[in-house]
């Protein structure tokens, strides 16, 4: 029977990756004068574990840098060895190391050879200038005495333990030779020496055991003398003859295992005894941690899984509404028992769209915990000194957004690291602590999820900020309000760094931000002053498959806007509508001049209402850019479950995607973004008309 | 009546292997986490064998074995480890604790099914 390994590779990758970040997460937070014996025996557990799997599943490179670490790991978790804070870089770095060896297994870049080699050499000359002071560890040695006359073993059992303890004893005869396995530091020529008198030199051969020397084995505990297997028992009858003098220790590893034989008639050796009433147990604080419960109570489930049942639920929440609004045309009275089953049904669906929900729901920490490392490098890099605060790691957002938000967060907190907090003496002159604070903070805040990066450093140049934006011909003046200006700098390719470093100050990024976290439904915000810091605010919608949105009619059709790209709904007057030549229409919104534009015109419809005065105008904000949109009617606010156009029909422009409302309608959500852009173009350019 | 084994690992990927491995051979296997786990687990239901990990967090591979001799039920059960520790003294260890025999870590689905089998037919 083959067993295919490939689908227990992938658990092992996951798996190997939690391992990585819980290793570094112990490690940042690790004492290095007076290290948490338990922190370090969960450091060595997750390097073993590591290079378990990996050893199982053939990584070989893996498992070569995890035994070094290992080892090392090994030993200060004994106290033989004295943590350094050479030693947590490296550690560091170690993880670093295998995480790119994880993810070039995974078929994500190339393997660094280099770099392997790297660590491993640092490893290594770290255990070595540590290790001198250690006593030399024993080695193990095989005995191999040819088959002939019989001995004393007793004596000659007696004899050995002067040297170490023996291991494993398989008595032999004239026809098949006797086997010791010694653990001694005394070297095999002295132990010859002494058991020349009783046996003849050339009958004996002496020769390290490999390291592994046989990788299974069977102990005949007195508890089950015989162990009773009705075949099979008696391991060595299977083997290859143990005879030959060449390969005294091989046999047991070709075969991979060798029985384990009580110590025969021989006085028991060093301290370990046989009878496990005599043991004395090694109690040990078992220190349980509640990661250990979750991980009893919980399962891996693939994400493809809880997706389909995000969607039939989306589907049950659809025909549920539907039910719900045909209802609405029945007789309470007549139909008092279909009605209630049918408000019962509605809680039922609303707690189970929440429970399922709730699946996709990761911490925010997964984010978060990557933040530690990259602040102290980082601040390290830049000769800043900075303290990181995270607050409400706990906070739940979507799976989908886990994965998405570090890219954009990524950028916030190295902007905030090289533009924001200060240097030291900078910061001393300031009147400020030398060492600066980056917050990140999460929250929930009605129905989205908001993530906050703040720092106390300089905060944005409100001057500088507006020099560059004439400078790059953008359309600026001195009275733009600050939350204005702060906008200005995710225009594409703004940077104010007045010198480029490696680390941000290139112009790209911040522009690439705000396209991001609008691209997950949601905006960015910053508030800042100048010399007190900044903070950066990400708004997000709590999950992707269902939204709020206000139902708005267009030439009879029904659509549906995202709620947060919608600031005011007003009813428009002729007197504050003004047409510009060849640009469309304008509306003077208190004393703001926006582009406004007329639904029915966007996507070609006959229209319904030719008056302004007679319709609605809706402001929308997106990319920092304001327009009004010109529809028909506001018909309510729904909780909406998004379906993908793409996947269902193809892209249309300006159409995010469509949702099938309690009627069984199916309405359009509009793609604000697009609109605006649309909407800007046409106020910009020719009066073209814009096709769906 | 198919033989039933305890496997006891923390490592999701190793106890899934081995419980695969040992499913596809016609055995019924029970799954636990650490040693705490294991042990609520073997009361739980006699088993014929068990394969425990040694490093785990919580209770780790000996004192679980010390444990489950400690339980009447478990006095002569067969109890291998499997374990990345070739070291003899963790051997000398799990010998005094009461296990039936070690096997290496890393090993393959067939060594696994040999020496299960060596052990409990």
């Amino acid at each position: 029977m083959s067993i295919d390994m490939g689908q227990f590779i992938l658990v092992f990758f996951d798996e190997a990756a939690e391992h990585l970040a819980n290793m570094e997460s112990l490690l940042l937070n690790i004492n290095v004068a007076e290290p948490d014996a338990e922190d370090l025996n969960a450091i060595f557990r997750a390097a073993h574990s590591i290079k378990g799997g990996a050893a199982t599943f053939g990584f070989a490179d893996l498992t070569d840098v995890t035994h070094v670490l290992e080892n090392l790991l090994d030993k200060i978790r004994k106290n033989e060895i004295t943590l350094t804070a050479a030693m947590v870089d490296a550690f560091l770095q170690s993880g670093d190391v295998l995480q790119a060896m994880l993810a070039a297994h995974r078929g994500q870049g190339q393997p660094d050879e280099l770099a392997m080699s790297d660590i491993k050499a640092r490893l290594t000359q770290l255990l070595s200038s540590q290790d001198g002071a250690t006593t030399a560890e024993p080695s193990e040695l095989t005995i191999v005495i040819q088959p002939g006359e019989p001995f004393d073993e007793t004596l000659l059992c007696r004899e050995l333990d002067r040297f170490g303890v023996i291991d494993d004893f398989t008595p032999g005869d004239a026809h098949s030779p006797w086997l010791y396995r010694i653990k001694t530091t005394d070297n095999p020529e002295k132990i010859l020496d002494s058991m020349s008198f009783m046996i003849e030199p050339n009958r004996v051969s002496i020769t390290p055991s490999a390291e592994c020397q046989s990788d299974f084995g069977l102990f005949l505990t007195p508890a089950e003398p015989d162990l009773s297997v009705d075949e099979g028992f008696g391991f060595f009858d299977d083997t290859p003859d143990v005879a030959s003098p060449e390969a005294p220790a091989a046999t047991a590893e070709e075969a991979g295992y060798g029985f384990f034989q009580p110590i025969v008639e021989a006085p028991v050796v060093a301290a370990v005894s046989l009878t496990p009433a005599a043991v004395t147990p090694i109690s040990r604080p078992q220190n349980e941690r509640a990661t250990d419960k979750a991980a009893e109570s919980s399962i891996r489930v693939s994400v493809e899984k809880v997706d389909q049942l995000l969607n039939l639920v989306g589907e049950l929440v659809i025909t549920q509404s539907m039910l719900a609004q045909n209802s609405l045309q029945l007789d309470p009275v007549l139909h008092e028992k279909l009605l209630s089953g049918v408000a019962q049904l509605e809680r039922n669906t609303r707690e189970l769209q929440e429970s399922v929900m709730s699946i996709r729901m990761m911490p925010i920490s997964f984010v978060f915990n990557r933040y530690p490392r990259l602040v102290r490098d980082l601040a390290g890099k830049l000769d800043k000194q900075v303290e990181l605060r995270m607050i409400g790691e706990n906070t739940e957002l979507d799976k989908g957004f886990i994965e998405k938000l570090s890219d954009p967060l990524t950028h916030l907190v190295r902007n905030s690291l090289d533009h924001g907090i200060e240097s030291p003496q900078v910061r001393l002159a300031r009147n400020k602590p030398a060492q600066g604070t980056l917050t990140l903070k999460a929250f929930h805040q009605g129905g989205n999820i908001v993530i906050e990066v703040s720092d106390d450093g300089a905060g944005l140049s409100r001057e500088r900020i507006l020099n560059k934006a004439k400078e790059r011909g953008l359309n600026v003046n001195d009275n733009m309000s600050d939350s204005e200006v702060w906008q200005l700098i995710f225009e594409a390719g703004f940077s104010t760094a007045t010198e480029v470093t490696d680390v941000s100050g290139r112009g790209v990024g911040m522009d690439v931000v705000r396209k991001n976290i609008q691209a997950m439904g949601g905006r960015v915000e910053i508030q800042s002053m100048t010399g007190v810091g900044s903070t950066m605010s990400i708004r997000l919608p709590l999950t992707l498959a269902i939204l709020d949105g206000m139902s708005i009619s267009a030439s009879g059709e029904l659509y549906i806007i995202p709620l947060t790209f919608i600031t005011e709904s007003l009813q428009p007057k002729s007197a504050e509508i003004k047409s510009m030549a060849g640009r469309g229409n304008v509306i003077n919104v208190r004393g703001e001049y926006l582009p406004l534009i007329a639904l029915h015109e966007i996507f070609n419809l006959d229209p319904a209402i030719n008056q302004f005065e007679a319709g609605l105008v809706i402001i929308l904000e997106a990319e920092g850019q304001k327009i009004a949109l010109f529809v028909d009617d506001l018909l309510g606010q729904h909780q909406v479950v998004v379906k993908n156009l793409e996947t269902n029909y193809r892209r249309v422009n300006g159409v995010a995607g469509a949702t099938i409302m309690g009627d069984g309608h199916v309405a359009f959500i509009l793609d604000v973004a697009a609109i605006v852009n649309m909407a800007q173009h046409l106020a910009s350019a020719t009066p073209e008309k814009i096709a769906a | 009546m198919a033989k039933k084994i305890l496997a006891v690992d923390d490592s999701p990927s190793i106890r899934q292997m081995v419980s695969f491995t040992l499913r596809s051979a016609g055995y019924e296997v029970v799954e636990a986490v650490d040693g705490n786990a294991g042990v609520a687990q073997a009361k739980t239901g006699q088993v014929d064998l068990v394969l425990t990990d040694q490093n785990m967090p919580g209770m780790d591979g000996l004192t679980m074995i010390r444990t489950l001799r400690g339980l009447p039920q478990y006095a002569t059960t067969p109890i291998l480890m499997l374990t990345t520790e070739s070291s003899d003294a963790m051997k000398q260890q799990g010998r005094a604790v009461g296990a039936t025999g070690w096997l290496v870590k890393p090993f393959d689905p067939q060594k696994l099914l040999e020496v299960v089998r060596k052990v409990i037919g």
